[in-house]
């Protein structure tokens, strides 16, 4: 299994967002994209996740097209509910992507357990955070999308966190995060990403600059 | 499918009190109708089934902004499109947990609204029977409003614009539907017309609203 991105490109208001070099994850790595602000990153997490329809170019698992039936995307928003209990934030998702049991490991995996049956409302940011990453177990998919995925964890979480995507990768998953800080990932390609130089050609809709007539 | 029903019916109920919100809105509206209008009996009855499908419209509309920009804002939309099922059936499951706490008690006690009101005793089964056709429809005409306004700031205003012509033909056959059962004649060709609008919005809002859904988000 291996993840294969060739040529994409993405268009926001006409003006190309990202223009990511062709690269390839095999199983059991972790790609690391990196890039200053701005440069696309989450973007591209986004258009490997289908979340994003690219304006050209291609995503590939295996060959194939449907990434998104395979992925789970791990963004700045840890998409919890307040008012919920933090176990039935979990449970509501695994029931979502058709998991029944692996709710209690995953908050055991990420140290929620003694607040399990406390709402959602009362963790701090760090645990709204370790409950949006622990989705990405639940949901039982083998592309991992992080985007950002140690902000608010503190030392220890992070490390925790990168062991579990350790592990992840080395049961033959795939993991692709954009982060900032080196918080010792399994190996894998490096993506760098360059903010997208002035409108191309070819981004811009002819009926917007008049070029057709 | 299932799970997000369940999902969505079990937030309604944990924050603001699931369908009860909507209903003493529909409650206060159809009652403040008559003080404006002045509480002549016989008046009032004529108004009864109007007044009511408007109030039920305004009711449905209070909590369709919610629907998915709740989802959007906390990140919550993306998981739920990158879920195993198809977007089309997690646009049902909403517009049916949405119809579920807000629709379906509005029918509980709009008899007691059209008692309130002066409603002719002939007319309170025409009354029932038109919400319980009508009301599914705008859930889902509804949900493609708010497929479309999700990520607008302060879409909700923009939304009311959008749906609320689109429900006309809801009310109007179901206001017809409880005036002619008022006035003794037969309401079924009302209802009818009803059911047929409400199959049309099942067969298309789902692929309408997934539609765009797929293109907000960005």
């Amino acid at each position: 299994m291996a993840l294969t991105v060739e040529g994409l490109a993405v268009e926001r208001g006409g003006r190309l967002a990202l223009v990511a070099p062709d690269f390839r994850v095999e199983r059991g790595q972790a790609a690391l994209i990196a890039g200053p602000n701005g440069a696309g990153k989450s973007t591209l997490l986004r258009a490997v996740a289908g979340l994003v329809r690219p304006l050209r170019g291609r995503v590939m698992l295996d060959g194939a097209g449907e990434t998104g039936q395979h992925a789970a995307y791990a963004g700045h928003l840890d998409a919890v509910k307040p008012a919920l209990s933090v176990r039935a934030n979990l449970a509501s998702w695994a029931a979502l992507y058709g998991a029944s049991e692996g709710v209690d490991a995953a908050l055991e995996s990420f140290g929620l357990s003694h607040i399990a049956a406390s709402p959602a409302a009362y963790c701090s940011a760090g645990q709204k955070r370790r409950l949006g990453l622990a989705r990405l177990l639940v949901t039982g998919r083998r592309v991992w999308l992080l985007d950002e995925p140690t902000v608010s964890l503190d030392a220890g979480a992070s490390a925790d966190f990168a062991r579990i995507v350790a592990a992840h990768c080395a049961g033959g998953g795939i993991a692709v995060a954009a982060t900032h800080v080196e918080m010792g990932l399994p190996a894998g390609p490096r993506i760098d990403l360059l903010p997208p130089a002035a409108p191309a050609a070819d981004a811009v809709d002819p009926f917007l600059t008049g070029a057709w007539a | 499918m299932r799970a997000l029903l369940f999902r969505d019916l079990r937030l309604a109920l944990r924050i603001g009190g699931g369908g009860l919100m909507a209903t003493a809105f529909f409650a206060m509206a159809s009652l403040l109708i008559p003080i404006g209008i002045g509480g002549a009996a016989e008046s009032l009855g004529r108004v009864a089934g109007g007044v009511i499908w408007v109030s039920a419209l305004l009711a449905c509309l209070l909590s369709l902004d919610r629907l998915f920009q709740a989802d959007f804002e906390d990140g919550s939309l993306d998981h739920i499109l990158l879920a195993p099922s198809p977007i089309e059936f997690s646009v049902l499951a909403k517009a049916a947990a949405h119809w579920l706490t807000t629709g379906a008690p509005l029918i509980v006690i709009a008899p007691l609204i059209g008692l309130t009101l002066n409603l002719a005793p002939s007319a309170f089964g025409a009354l029932v029977l038109s919400l319980l056709i009508g009301t599914p429809a705008l859930s889902l005409i509804g949900a493609v409003g708010a497929a479309l306004t999700v990520g607008v700031r302060r879409g909700g205003l923009l939304l009311s614009l959008l749906v609320l012509p689109l429900y006309l033909p809801t009310m109007i056959l179901g206001a017809r539907a409880v005036e002619r059962a008022s006035t003794g004649l037969d309401p079924a060709a009302a209802l009818y017309l009803s059911g047929a609008v409400t199959l049309a919005a099942l067969a298309a809002a789902p692929f309408a609203a997934a539609a765009a859904l797929r293109v907000n988000l960005r």
